[in-house]
């Protein structure tokens, strides 16, 4: 009984954890490419949820139906956010890129309420209460529906920048920008693309959570922290680290509140995430 | 004399690359040596091994009778020992004076004698016409004097110079060597990695060469410039 | 000797400004107005406080909310239980947040650049989940400051904000002349030194361990101090409003909008952003339309994209451009 209990925390662990991957992905791009922290990577997820809910509720198309139009808007917004803010503080102290971020991640909440308002709002589509029971094992199917998404997404990304062409001009700029300048890569739109990227990867991960997480302006918030653990475990860069990483933070988020209680998950999970940090700066799976 | 650094069978590993193998030498008190080698030889690795920047694989440093081996830069400068580094590296926010004025307190932390100090050091160098500049705003040459200047506040015994004469005209070299023989004056032993021969090859008592991590010769810089092992390091360069 | 002419100048500043803080409140009379004067001056104090260790030593820390919160929390717990003066308080609160932070800092100093951030971040946020569940300290309901009688010994004031006023003016006053020591004694130069080049500070002689302890020690002590005044004025605290990392983002933000490293710079900074913050939600906050929060945020982009070196660099650029021709003529 108690093994079946475990093996269902697990597994719900494994489920959230593949969507906090995602969300990383994104962002450990855009660090690895730039070295940029990106603070307002959780407004990207949060437009990408406001996107499937508008369309769900204007035209009712399912936010599924809708992911690639999402994937696209945000892609452009990765795009814009580089060409007007970005650019322009790639050689400015830290401080003042962190308060850049910082600032965006405060203006596209303020826009959020301004336009949508500070409403929780929620998603009933066909499989929203949808159950599966597997194994004596039971599973919302909007989780399981994500779960699957994000494996995919996250998958097509480490396609993209490890069997393509392009995905190795983003790679060799993120190794040694100058270097790839050299052999003819541009800097400049490499790093628009990261940004492009890592916006529509949060925008997957908003889209396949939309159907079971309430959506608000902050929601953001409920992320960013996560993913910022996630992209430290894995390695500053490194996209299949940032995959593994997520379940595992997942996990022990997920099984660490069920044994201590769920008010710890949080100081758990950034617990691990000093733990880490200070034995192997590196990362958990970050090359040395 | 007595003997001021000894370095024995010193070895340093990056991974797999070996930076610096069974190196050893000694440096006599108020001496100059040169270290000289093609580039990737390893110098400035034995120089940050020495300094304290890295924890040797292998091997021992000695200075003045005593085991420094693996000692933090940090304490190395309290010991003596003081280096310039090869990409100069000056406090950008602090002027001239202020930045030699940091070297000085490693010896008295008052504010009012580090200036007196540091002023006398930018004298010494060449540069007492310079102190309310900012770092930035110097020439190559001249940031590479405040470095020395920096580096002399601190009343080191020993000076380990990385390449100080990269990059400079006849007339700067010219000047360079003559500080460096005045530093000697004053009873400080010099350590110098150099690439430019005609600077080093006067002033060096004594000279080692190293080539891929190792050191292949050892001796008086007219001993060293009749070496086939050398020339033949050199010129497959 | 040139610099004498100057220097007259700005003590001069400096004592107008001192004369105009002073009697300011007996003119602003507004209670809500005094608290908007109050808020200034706290977050002044608290920058001031931020900018030894982020400033001034270059670790850009955001999680000094544990340091206030540390403050706020100690001088209250010890007000609660032991009747202590949140005067002693308020030093206690400084002590226990410096040993924390040295405790702290000691493995974090490893970490460079945003990886040292964001373990900050960490450590504040794991800090709010313990005190949020932690019951004797008050949990997630939080702590009142106890109804002592009235007047300074206890500083505790129901009747008028003046006297916090004068105390959040002095704690400023504190912060800035230890500032003005620290920067003009061997500390200041060794702090510079680790932010421009940690490896020359370290062949300089300088244990950049040791060196980064000192900064967070006493940046953390100041920055406690901040968190006791906070209880007493608002005779209330929880997780919530004394461990928030938005309060962190803030003390790092005052400065970074003033000037980093610069002595007035948070002063300037908080000056600014709290009459900002302050217009904006009188305007727009009630709406609930986020307005306040977009013009907010817009202001964070422009100077982190246009004013990087904040409000003292741009007065100088000012400065520069007019004193050129001057020279010359
Ligand atoms: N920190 C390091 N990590 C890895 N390899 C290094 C490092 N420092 C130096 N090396 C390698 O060690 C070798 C010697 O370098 P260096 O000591 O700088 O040579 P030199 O100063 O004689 O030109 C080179 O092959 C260099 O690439
Ligand atoms: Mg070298």
């Amino acid at each position: 009984m108690t093994g079946e209990i475990l093996l269902q925390t697990l597994l719900s662990g494994v489920l959230i954890g593949l969507i906090y991957a995602l969300v990383a992905v994104g962002l450990t791009m855009i660090f690895g490419v730039m070295d940029i922290v990106n603070f307002a990577h959780g407004e990207f997820l949060m437009f990408g949820m406001y996107s499937s809910f508008w369309l769900f509720s204007l035209f009712a198309l399912d936010p599924l139906i809708t992911l690639p139009l999402t994937v696209l808007m945000l892609f452009a917004l990765g795009l814009v956010v580089y060409q007007l803010v970005i650019k322009r503080i790639i050689n400015a102290p830290p401080l003042s890129q962190i308060f850049a971020t910082f600032g965006m991640m405060i203006l596209f909440r303020g826009l959020a309420q301004f336009f949508w308002k500070p409403d929780f709002r929620t998603i009933e589509n066909s499989y929203s209460s949808g159950k599966v029971v597997f194994a004596g094992l039971h599973f919302g199917l909007p989780q399981i529906i994500a779960g699957v998404g994000a494996i995919l997404a996250t998958g097509a990304v480490w396609w993209f920048i490890n069997r393509t062409r392009l995905g190795a001009a983003l790679e060799a700029t993120a190794q040694d920008k100058d270097a790839a300048q050299l052999m003819g890569i541009p800097s400049q739109r490499m790093f628009a693309l990261a940004w492009g990227i890592g916006a529509a990867c949060a925008g997957v991960a908003g889209v396949l959570l939309s159907s079971f997480f309430p959506i608000f302006p902050e929601v953001g918030a409920n992320f960013i922290l996560i993913a910022f653990v996630v992209v430290a475990l894995g390695g500053f860069g490194s996209v299949s680290g940032a995959f593994w990483a997520g379940i595992i933070v997942g996990v022990v988020e997920v099984v660490g509140g069920f044994l201590l209680g769920p008010e710890y998950k949080m100081a758990i999970v950034l617990s691990l995430f000093l733990l880490v940090l200070l034995v192997r700066p590196q990362g958990l799976m970050g090359r040395a | 004399m007595s003997r001021l650094l000894v370095v024995e069978n010193l070895g340093k590993r990056f991974g797999g690359l070996a930076a610096n193998e069974a190196i050893s030498f000694e440096l006599q008190a108020g001496q100059i040596v040169g270290l000289i080698g093609p580039n990737g030889a390893g110098k400035t690795t034995l120089f940050n091994c020495i300094a304290g920047f890295y924890q040797p694989s292998e091997g021992t440093i000695h200075f003045l009778g005593k085991d420094i081996t693996g000692h933090a830069s940090a304490q190395m400068a309290h010991l003596g020992i003081a280096r310039t580094f090869q990409i100069v590296r000056s406090f950008g926010s602090l002027t001239v004076l202020e930045n030699v004025m940091v070297g000085a307190m490693l010896r008295n932390k008052g504010v009012g004698a580090a200036r007196e100090r540091a002023l006398a050091a930018l004298e010494f160098c060449g540069l007492a016409g310079r102190i309310a500049m900012t770092a930035s705003n110097l020439t190559v040459a001249e940031q590479r004097r405040l470095e020395l200047a920096r580096a002399l506040a601190t009343e080191p015994k020993l000076l380990l110079l990385d390449e100080i004469m990269a990059g400079l005209t006849p007339s700067e070299v010219h000047e360079a060597v003559h500080l460096i023989k005045e530093i000697q004056l004053r009873g400080i032993a010099c350590l110098i990695v150099e690439h430019v021969m005609e600077g080093i090859m006067p002033i060096a008592d004594h000279m080692i060469v190293l080539d891929y991590g190792r050191k292949i010769a050892e001796g008086t810089p007219a001993e060293i410039s009749r070496n086939p092992a050398v020339l033949a390091a050199y010129l497959g360069e | 000797m040139t610099a004498h002419r100057p220097n007259t100048r700005r003590n001069a500043t400096l004592a107008l400004a001192l004369a105009v803080a002073c009697i300011l409140p007996l003119v602003v009379t507004s209670p809500s107005h005094q608290n908007f004067l109050i808020l200034i001056l706290m977050f002044a104090q608290v920058g001031v406080a931020w900018n030894i260790l982020g400033g001034y030593a270059g670790q850009v820390s955001l999680g000094h909310v544990a340091f206030f919160g540390i403050g706020a929390y100690t001088s209250t717990m010890l007000f609660i239980h032991a009747g202590i003066s949140p005067w002693l308080g308020m030093l206690a609160g400084g002590l226990v947040s410096s040993c924390f932070a040295v405790a702290i800092g000691w493995p974090c100093f490893r970490l460079k650049g945003h990886y040292f951030s964001m373990a900050t971040i960490a450590v504040a946020e794991i800090l709010q989940v313990l005190f949020t569940n932690w019951e004797s300290v008050g949990g997630a309901v939080g702590l009142n400051v106890p109804l002592a009688e009235q007047g300074w010994a206890n500083m505790v004031f129901n009747t008028s904000k003046l006297p916090y006023y004068y105390i959040a003016l002095g704690l400023l006053i504190v912060t800035l002349l230890a500032n003005w020591a620290i920067e003009r004694s061997f500390l200041g130069y060794y702090f510079r030194a680790i932010k421009d080049e940690p490896d020359a500070a370290s062949s300089l002689g300088i244990s950049l361990t040791r060196y980064k302890l000192v900064a967070i020690a006493i940046s953390s002590f100041f920055t406690a101090l901040g968190g006791s005044f906070y209880a007493q004025k608002e005779l209330y605290i929880d997780p919530g409003s004394v461990l928030s990392t938005s309060l962190s983002i803030k003390m790092a933000l005052v400065t970074i909008l003033g000037g980093v490293g610069s002595l007035f710079g948070p002063v300037l900074g908080s000056t600014l952003l709290t009459s900002i913050e302050e217009v904006t939600r009188q305007a727009f906050g009630g709406s609930g339309m986020g307005t306040d929060l977009i013009l907010y945020a817009a202001i964070i982009i422009v100077v982190a994209v246009y004013y990087p070196t904040g409000i003292v660099g741009w007065l100088r650029q000012i400065r520069r451009r007019y004193a050129k021709p001057e020279a010359r003529g």
